[in-house]
């Protein structure tokens, strides 16, 4: 159920995202086991990018959002490009 | 003369540093001793691959063709002594490498199963890779696995092992799971999610004995009695640093390996790093293991400044873990519960002796069906939190607790209303962030 409603939501940002950001990890976070690159449609290796805390910038990158839902460990976020700070939160309202 | 670095141990400690040697020292020698044939692979990813959903390749961060690049010359060996004075490492088959600076980077194994019958075949613990694809060959081919333990682990191989096909009952020695962590309700919801996952469940169930013919394991004989049929029996009982080449070199240990800030062991030119490292905090005066990969990768790279002669202090940050328990995303951050676990007779992985570091203090708490979150409220600042299911506040609540930010502004308010708390916390590192951004 956790998932389904994430997948809802996850397409709700997604569409703000295409237009204005990209996925920004958080190595602090990661534990490097590759799910992520597994994952992406694209082959980009999402976990070197983890590694190195980089933000995704890859103009191939398509903002699916695959590499972030599948991260069990919560590195990997949307950011609005420019606004490094801010962070798409998945569900804005934790009381949805 | 180039220096001559020697690292024991090709995980994430060991290779970490020793890419950061390369980069601050590109003619040294750098050598790396392992024991293990398969190499630097993702040692938590291991759980992935037990559930099938990584192949195997996948575990390996580094290609071949990484580490030639690195220039690193490979030694597959088991060290087992090291000559302090003279500057020597000596190996299992009789090779000696003379070193000026050596870090020990042997992380820890699973402790052993503390049971009779524990030498059985299909008794298993989870530490290498060899281990996993053993375990998953045995997997297709069982029907039934008890699983003990507690913490991260434990709860990796029930669904791991479910997820294999295998009918799985977890046995847990008390009423509950992690109960040194998790509250009572947290550690409720864990254990309705497993059983809805279809895994079986025993409270207050030690194991007296397993049971083998011809030397294969047959089934476990519990506490009451009672016998559980099974072909594999999965122990995870919590994690022993690998000690005996510093205990033979006469290197200072407590439960790890003794070091100050700078990764530098009691015994000169000699440094460790990882899950084998005691590390001493300046900031709390107190020595502690973690069982943690971002931390173990921090103390390579912190262990690389001090070989190559910039030191700059390894800086303890608020513990912090993001996981799926039984599914439901969790976080763990800075200081929480107390007490010891009857599951574990030592530090679990993806663990953090800090985490039970806990103060008393208050406890505030918001849930809503699977949503939850716990903070551990100190007189001025948030010592801990536990964030289950929608992770939005663990961002924010991580930047808080490791900057120690002083929430009295809210505190009172906190306190008033607990359904208040997620916008009052939101609100409030909004804020936070703002007038600390320039520190950023
Ligand atoms: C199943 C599992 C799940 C985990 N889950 C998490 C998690 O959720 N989150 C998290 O942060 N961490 C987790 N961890 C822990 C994490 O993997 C470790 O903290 C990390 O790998 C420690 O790195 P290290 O380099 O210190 O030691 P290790 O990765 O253990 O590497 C030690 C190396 O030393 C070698 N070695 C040891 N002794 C000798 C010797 N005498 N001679 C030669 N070589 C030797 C070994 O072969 C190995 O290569 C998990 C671990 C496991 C096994
Ligand atoms: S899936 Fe997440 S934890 Fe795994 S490598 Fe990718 S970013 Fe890191
Ligand atoms: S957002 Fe999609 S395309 Fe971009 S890196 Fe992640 S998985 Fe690949």
């Amino acid at each position: 159920m956790a998932l389904t409603r994430r997948s809802i939501h996850f397409d709700l940002t997604r569409a703000d995202v295409l237009a204005s950001g990209h996925v920004q990890p958080d190595p602090s976070l990661c534990v490097q086991c590759g799910i992520c690159s597994y994952n992406c449609p694209l082959g980009l290796d999402v976990r070197d990018y983890a590694w190195r805390g980089a933000p995704i910038f890859d103009g191939q990158c398509l903002t699916c959002g695959q590499c972030v839902a599948r991260c069990p460990r919560g590195v990997l976020a949307f950011a609005r490009t420019g606004m490094a700070q801010q962070v798409v939160p998945l569900r804005p309202n934790p009381k949805d | 003369m180039a220096a001559d670095y020697v690292i024991v141990g090709s995980g994430v400690a060991g290779i970490a540093a020793a890419e950061a040697l390369r980069a601050r020292a590109p003619g040294a020698s750098i050598t790396i001793v392992t024991e293990d044939a398969d190499g630097f692979y993702s040692r938590p990813g291991l759980a992935y691959y037990l559930s099938g959903t990584i192949p195997e390749k996948q575990l390996f961060l580094r290609s071949q063709a990484d580490l030639r690049n690195l220039g690193l010359r490979w030694v597959q060996a088991r060290a087992t002594q090291i000559d302090v004075v003279g500057h020597r490492l000596v190996l299992a088959d009789g090779r000696n490498l003379t070193y000026d600076k050596l870090l020990i980077a042997t992380g820890a194994r699973a402790a052993a199963p503390d049971c009779p019958g524990g030498d059985l075949d299909g008794v298993f613990t989870l530490d290498t890779l060899g281990d996993a694809k053993r375990l998953v060959r045995k997997a297709n081919n069982s029907d039934q696995a008890v699983v003990v333990g507690g913490g991260i682990t434990a709860l990796e191989l029930a669904e791991g092992l479910h997820a294999r096909g295998v009918n799985v009952h977890y046995l847990l020695r008390g009423a509950r799971y992690w109960s040194n962590v998790l509250d009572a309700e947290e550690s409720h919801l864990v254990e309705d999610h497993l059983r809805s996952d279809g895994v079986e469940l025993h409270y207050h169930a030690r194991v007296r004995q397993a049971l083998g013919k011809k030397g294969k394991l047959i089934a476990v004989e519990t506490d009451s009695g009672e016998q559980i049929s099974c072909q594999i029996l999965a122990v995870a009982i919590g994690t022993r640093p690998h000690l005996d080449l510093a205990r033979a070199a006469g290197i200072k240990v407590d439960r790890g390996i003794l070091t100050d800030a700078y990764l530098r062991t009691s015994a000169p030119d000699i440094l460790a790093a990882g899950d084998v490292a005691q590390v001493y905090d300046e900031r709390s005066g107190i020595a502690s293991l973690d069982t943690l990969w971002p931390t173990a990768r921090a103390h390579g790279e912190a262990a690389a400044a001090t070989m190559s002669g910039a030191p700059a202090p390894y800086q303890r940050t608020a513990a912090m873990n993001v996981t799926l328990i039984a599914n439901i995303p969790t976080t763990i951050i800075g200081a929480l519960g107390s007490g010891s676990d009857e599951d574990l007779v030592a530090i679990a992985r993806g663990d953090s002796e800090s985490w039970r570091g806990a103060k008393p203090a208050w406890v505030i708490v918001e849930q809503h069906e699977v949503n939850r979150v716990r903070l551990m409220l100190g007189e001025r600042t948030i010592s801990g939190a536990l964030v289950m299911g929608d992770q939005t506040l663990s961002r924010p609540l991580h930047r808080l607790i490791a900057a120690e930010a002083d929430i009295s502004p809210i505190r009172d308010a906190l306190l008033a209303d607990q359904h208040a708390m997620p916008q009052l916390i939101a609100a409030f590192a909004d804020e936070w962030e703002r007038s600390h951004a320039h520190n950023a």
